[in-house]
């Protein structure tokens, strides 16, 4: 590790580096640099393109039964088989691929940027405000992400908006908290006191001064949320208790079927948990390097 | 550091009582009145007696604030009303099936960081060669995969080499048997389930492992101890690991809430007749009791296992109580 003394609102850097100018500069800078991350943001990139497009790419309509064809086997007709009810399920894999998405990304945006706006100004007030939101994020966040998922589902029911609202909830104190603690760092720091003297609104403070601060830890957590969110929705479509039929969901593919005919047709089983496992993956992979990227002090670990 | 451990423990109580009021304000968000949908499942028709017979059962037609008051005196007195589905006690349907969760859980535990820990460590001291890319790897696929999944794979695994060997698939009977009665068919039960939910465990567990070990493998007296000539396996075991193990500690507490998390579906995809089942069936079935009885012992193990991490953090660590 090297010891270069962070230097508030700037990004810090290998040596003789010179900072890319723009976005493009940017993400090519760590296309190059960051290989594994790379790979990450093909996968996420073929899936993202896949619930895109589902419409012209798959093969199939998903929803449709074609009794003739029950429980095929891999095929050139159907690449990864059909299961039980005679539907193609590479065009149910792609069609899931959306609904993954859809309930990844707005379950993790909504939930990041309640969580950013809380936790930066739960820093930037502090005193009573900031006891009384950490008081509410120690028992919010006592709930497992699940069981709270599992808790709001049984008030507001299932269905695609029910499930993004129950995994949403959880997110937000998660994400305060880390948000808040890397705010804490720098709520004194002589620029905002500046801001302050200048009489600066609050509004202004909080969107200009700290939050860009707080940014890299917080598009980090955000890459995280959306893995966890797809994981969460997978795992309460299993259940029965997520996005219901006929939305076609990965996680609802697992149900039922796959078990039932796990050794005549295991392919109904293997493609749909491969497809979430891989998207995760992919997640993963570029969250750690963007982590890399973003995070000095964990570099070459 | 026994006045850290007193506050700490004092901290506890108005954490469970905030999560009991936020599991009581949950369940009394569910629209519509609980006991219209009860009368209405049966199919008959109810008159207007019936409807307040069961109001003052449930005790809905009281003010708010005694039926908090009387929800929180259940809890201390461990007693959570009666299932609404089933009709049986509630504290009767968690504790015959609680000894199954529990076991797995525990058995999900020890398998994870038995794992872990060795092979992060050596993944650390072997950093970027091919043990280290195959262990990290490994973790980071843990935490992609989703249990669920992971037990479909394997009860299909299994039912294949059984099939293999001996012609004909066999799977494990679903019918739990404590581990003192037969301690064969007990794990046999339970050993799949406990693999599967500890997958993610252990690859985060040992995620923390590598990264802490790498971390103080790079500090001063790991220097000194080496220039000192000191054994390797002595810098490893005494001077590394014991520090490296501090965060480690802290994401296993953490996790094992998680694991209650994992267990709902694991469960699931068992046929293991647990708690995580019974809440599955529980929010299916709409009965709230149950259901709000579960979610506050889920929360309750989770907020003692936090406190139980602080407690051996503050063991391993004492600047920590210091502060």
């Amino acid at each position: 590790m090297t010891d270069i003394a962070p230097t508030p609102g700037s990004v810090l850097l290998d040596e003789g580096y010179v900072a890319p100018r723009g976005i493009w500069a940017a993400t090519v800078r760590f296309l190059r640099r960051q290989p594994v991350g790379t790979i990450g943001i093909v996968i996420v990139v073929i899936f993202g393109f896949a619930g895109l497009f589902a419409e012209w790419i798959a093969p199939y309509n998903p929803t449709a039964n074609d009794f003739a064809a029950m429980t095929e086997a891999p095929s050139w007709a159907h690449w990864l088989g059909t299961d039980q009810l005679g539907r193609d399920i590479l065009s149910r894999i792609l069609f899931g691929a959306r609904t993954a998405f859809i309930v990844g990304l707005t379950s993790a945006v909504i939930g990041g940027f309640s969580g950013l706006i809380l936790g930066v100004g739960s820093a930037y007030f502090g005193g009573r405000i900031d006891l009384f939101l950490q008081r509410i994020n120690d028992i919010v966040m006592s709930f497992p992400l699940i069981i709270m998922a599992l808790a709001v589902v049984s008030i507001f029911g299932t269905g695609v908006h029910n499930v993004i609202v129950a995994i949403t909830i959880p997110l937000i104190p998660r994400c305060q908290r880390v948000v808040r603690s890397s705010a804490l760092s720098i709520r004194n720091v002589p620029y905002v006191d500046a801001a302050r003297a200048l009489g600066y609104s609050h509004s202004r403070i909080i969107m200009a001064h700290m939050v860009p601060n707080v940014v890299a830890p917080f598009l980090i957590m955000l890459t995280s949320f959306v893995g966890q969110a797809i994981l969460a929705e997978a795992s309460l479509s299993y259940l029965g208790l997520g996005v219901q039929e006929p939305v076609p969901a990965w996680g609802l593919m697992l149900q039922g079927g796959a078990e039932e005919y796990a050794s005549t047709a295991p392919w109904i089983a293997i493609f749909p948990g491969l497809a979430i496992m891989l998207t995760v993956f992919g997640i993963n992979l570029f969250g750690d390097a963007l982590r890399d990227v973003l995070d000095p002090k964990l570099r070459e670990r | 550091m026994h006045r850290y451990i007193v506050n700490r423990i004092l901290l506890v109580i108005p954490t469970l009582l905030g999560a009991a009021a936020l599991v009581f304000i949950l369940m009394r968000l569910i629209p519509g009145d609980i006991c219209l949908v009860r009368l209405g499942s049966g199919g008959t028709s109810f008159t207007e007696s019936a409807l307040a017979a069961c109001h003052a059962e449930i005790g809905i037609d009281r003010p708010w604030w005694l039926q908090f008051v009387d929800f929180i005196w259940g809890l201390v007195r461990f007693d959570f009303g009666t299932s609404m589905w089933s009709g049986k006690p509630v504290v009767e349907e968690i504790a015959t099936r609680f000894p199954v969760s529990l076991e797995v859980a525990i058995l999900a535990t020890v398998i994870a960081v038995s794992i872990a820990i060795p092979l992060g460590t050596i993944s650390a001291l072997k950093q970027n060669t091919w043990i280290d890319l195959v262990v990290r790897t490994f973790s980071i696929a843990g935490i992609a995969t989703p249990a669920f999944w992971l037990g479909i794979l394997s009860i299909l695994f299994v039912l294949d080499i059984t099939q293999a060997i001996s012609g004909h698939p066999w799977m494990p009977s679903i019918d739990y048997v404590p581990l003192w009665r037969d301690p064969i068919r007990n794990l046999s039960i339970v050993m799949l389930p406990a693999i599967t939910v500890g997958y993610r465990y252990c690859a985060v567990s040992m995620r923390m492992t590598r990264s802490a070990m790498l971390e103080v493998l790079r500090e001063d007296y790991i220097r000194t101890a080496r220039a000192k000539g000191l054994l390797e396996k002595v810098i490893v075991n005494r001077h590394a690991l014991k520090n490296a193990l501090l965060p480690v500690v802290t994401v296993i507490g953490l996790e094992f809430a998680f694991l209650i998390g994992g267990l709902v579906v694991t469960e699931q995809v068992f046929n293991l007749n647990g708690i995580g089942r019974l809440m599955v069936l529980s929010v299916q079935n709409q009965d709230y009791t149950l259901t709000q009885a579960l979610v506050m012992l889920v929360v309750t193990i989770a907020i003692l296992s936090n406190l139980v991490v602080d407690m051996v953090y503050a063991w391993l660590d004492p600047r920590i109580s210091l502060k």
